[in-house]
């Protein structure tokens, strides 16, 4: 049994605009202590779906299944998810710079998630783990910096202070939304190692949303491509970046550096993302798709199997014989996909 | 820390002297000397009583002496005689002082905390049942002015009160509170709530804006994520900064009032501040009036250094620059 297993979830916001469609039949599934990557471009409804699973989205319409060790996260009453949230599942956010109380030190943050779900250990206690974990996460001189405030440290240091508090409890899981995007890239690096080697310490399974393939192809074992809400293709690392078969996933890496031939010259997908509530008919990438057939017009795609492997999944028409997608990509697109160097 | 509020304070310290200099300026330069001698010395005095007025105030002198002089006075706690009393003025404040105090402490203490719950009612559970009541209420009060409410509490608690043989509260005076500790109290129940009821209206509304914006920041919902209380989340995380606007605007309205309020004490009758200056413009009687000003002022210079203070402790942010 998986970790956590999505299946079918739905989520929109009535809006005065409309009813915005923000995630429509995702599924995936996390491994214990497996990284799981979800990529998708800005607004594709990453974070509104981890955040949905653990009830963190507010008048919302919702609707599927998030199953958490067996247990329905959605049917939870809030008393419950509440003994889940933090102590199962730790979080980190999109932006360092605000997910952390601007009124509080850093240290009284962490202890107060310690001993909220401990109540039995003392303050002195619960702040010597607290110096641990900022230890861990790599703080200098952590002693000192626990009485510091959030403006007190840099972005990339919030960020470490957010994995540390999200692990304090030892999660089960830990959702990762984009942990990386606010900062530099050394400080970018530095972080995603941090977190691996949380994970091999503790065998914590992460999920990991980016917009970033490349991030994805250092730490993710298995990768979930999103567009406009649904699944678009799922497989394991070395298939999506070996042998992907979505036109979109395809888009994804040719706009990547080590995939366009000439590192300088990046090739973002022509076009943009759909609106969300009024999404074109049939598969929901076919505005700007370089294969678009009248099919994809008319229809949407279920997820099929590729090359008959049950774990390599795509919502898309065309062939799923790995030969012929390779041969039609070449006539299509022009060159065929380079094979990259998979870490 | 220290820096900041010294800081504050100084500031504080030079918008008083410019209260005095422009206290100074409206009536005693503006009017000319001749004028300020003779209402000074009130309506029925002779040329000669007035001709030592002019030389006692030294306006005879250079205007900088002058200013020195009445500055001077002030700085010895000495703000002259009220010609209608003849009292000293100090003492007319030292009465008058406790009073307005009262009231306005009183008041702020309930509007307070009555704005702030139900405007944190309102915002959590936003567009529902009590949301609604809560938003037409403070309207309502909000709206209303405090004399209308103020008569309204009087005919029904006092007079139809009285008429039913009930004496709970009286209509009107002050008792101090050193003379009779529950006397004190009834007599103030009306006018607090006159005062609380009409501005609480504004905090609620204010409360309510402040923690909806709060209730959307990210750090919010961190502190769910970590798995606490939705009451912990709601008063620990989000009113904690929710309630730096309002504390602004409390200042602000606190100064104000310390400063005499004006209408609830005329309707109550009480000899505050406010009451006793509305007595000093229709008497005339000029030294009254501006001790009046400057105390006001003063009220007002020393809300906004507590606000000031009080940012600093909740915000680490300007602590610690
Ligand atoms: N409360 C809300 N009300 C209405 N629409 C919302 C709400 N929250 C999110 N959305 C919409 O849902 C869509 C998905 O948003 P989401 O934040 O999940 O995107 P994302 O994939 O995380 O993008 P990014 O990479 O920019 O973080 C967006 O179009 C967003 O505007
Ligand atoms: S279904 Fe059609 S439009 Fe959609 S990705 Fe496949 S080929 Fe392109
Ligand atoms: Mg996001």
């Amino acid at each position: 049994m998986a970790l956590l297993e999505v299946s079918d979830l739905h989520v929109s916001f009535p809006t005065p605009d409309g009813v915005v469609r923000a995630v429509r039949g995702l599924s995936f599934a996390v491994e214990t202590g497996k990284t799981l990557g979800i990529v998708g471009e800005s607004g594709s409804g990453k974070s509104v779906a981890t955040q949905t699973i653990m009830g963190l989205t507010r008048g919302a319409r919702v609707s599927g299944q998030a199953l958490f060790e067996g247990i329905d996260l959605l049917a939870m009453s809030p008393k419950e998810l509440r003994s889940v949230r933090g102590a199962q599942v730790g979080m980190i956010f999109q932006d360092p710079l605000s997910s952390l109380h601007p009124y509080y030190r850093v240290g009284w943050q962490i202890i107060e998630m310690i001993r909220n779900n401990h109540h039995e250990i003392s303050k002195a206690k619960a702040r010597e783990r607290a110096v641990e974990l900022l230890r861990l996460v790599g703080i200098p001189q952590p002693d000192r910096r626990v009485d510091d405030f959030p403006h007190q440290f840099s972005g990339g240091m919030r960020q470490r202070a957010m994995i540390a508090m999200a692990m304090s409890l030892n999660p089960k899981l830990l959702i990762a939304d984009e942990p990386t995007t606010a900062l530099d890239v050394t400080v970018q690096a530095q972080v995603l190692q941090v977190m691996r080697r949380l994970q091999e310490e503790f065998g914590t399974a992460i999920i990991l949303i980016t917009h970033d393939l490349g991030v994805v192809a250092e730490v993710a074992d298995d990768v979930v491509v999103m567009y406009a809400g649904s699944t678009m293709e799922k497989a394991d690392r070395y298939e999506t970046f070996g042998a992907p078969h979505h036109p979109y996933t395809e888009g994804l890496l040719q706009s990547l550096p080590a995939y366009g031939g000439e590192r300088e010259r990046l090739r973002p997908i022509p076009g943009q993302p759909p609106s969300l509530i009024n999404l074109p008919g049939g598969c929901p990438f076919h505005p700007r798709c370089p294969y678009v057939m009248d099919r994809c017009r008319a229809e949407m795609p279920p997820l099929f199997e590729v090359g008959g492997n049950p774990a390599h999944t795509s919502a898309c028409w065309l062939s799923r014989d790995q030969v012929e997608r390779a041969a039609l990509r070449t006539k299509v697109v022009g060159q065929p996909l380079a094979a990259p160097a998979v870490p | 820390m220290v820096r900041f509020l010294v800081r504050r304070v100084l500031l504080g310290v030079f918008v008083m002297f410019v209260v005095t200099i422009v206290v100074f300026v409206i009536f005693f330069v503006g009017p000319g000397s001749a004028d300020v001698a003779r209402t000074m010395a009130g309506r029925e005095a002779t040329p000669k009583t007035v001709a030592l007025i002019a030389h006692r105030l030294l306006l005879d002198r250079p205007i900088y002496v002058q200013y020195w002089h009445f500055l001077d006075g002030l700085l010895h706690g000495n703000l002259g005689y009220s010609y209608y009393h003849g009292q000293p003025v100090t003492s007319i404040l030292k009465q008058a002082f406790p009073v307005t105090l009262s009231l306005a402490l009183g008041a702020a203490v309930i509007w307070l905390v009555l704005g702030v719950l139900s405007g944190v009612l309102s915002a959590v559970r936003n567009r529902s049942f009590w949301d609604r009541t809560v938003t037409v209420l403070a309207l309502f009060f909000y709206s209303m002015p405090s004399f209308v409410l103020g008569l309204l509490l009087l005919y029904v608690f006092y007079y139809q009160f009285t008429l039913a043989g009930i004496h709970l509260f009286p209509g009107a005076g002050y008792t101090y509170l050193t003379a009779n500790p529950l006397k004190w109290f009834q007599g103030l129940v009306l006018p607090w709530t006159t005062l609380a009821l009409v501005s609480a209206a504004a905090y609620t509304r204010l409360t309510r804006g402040s923690m909806l914006d709060v209730l959307n920041e990210d750090y919010v919902r961190t502190a769910r994520s970590k798995g606490l209380s939705e009451n912990r989340v709601i008063y620990r995380h989000a009113l904690r900064s929710a309630l730096t606007p309002v504390v602004s605007q409390f200042g602000i309205d606190l100064g104000v009032l310390v400063g005499g309020a004006v209408i609830t004490e005329t309707v109550f009758g009480m000899p505050g501040l406010g009451f006793t200056a509305v007595q000093a413009i229709e008497n005339q009687d000029l030294p009254v009036i501006i001790g009046i000003v400057i105390v006001a002022s003063a009220a007002v210079v020393v809300a906004n250094i507590l606000v000031d203070a009080f940012y600093a402790v909740l915000d680490p942010r300007i602590r610690l620059h």
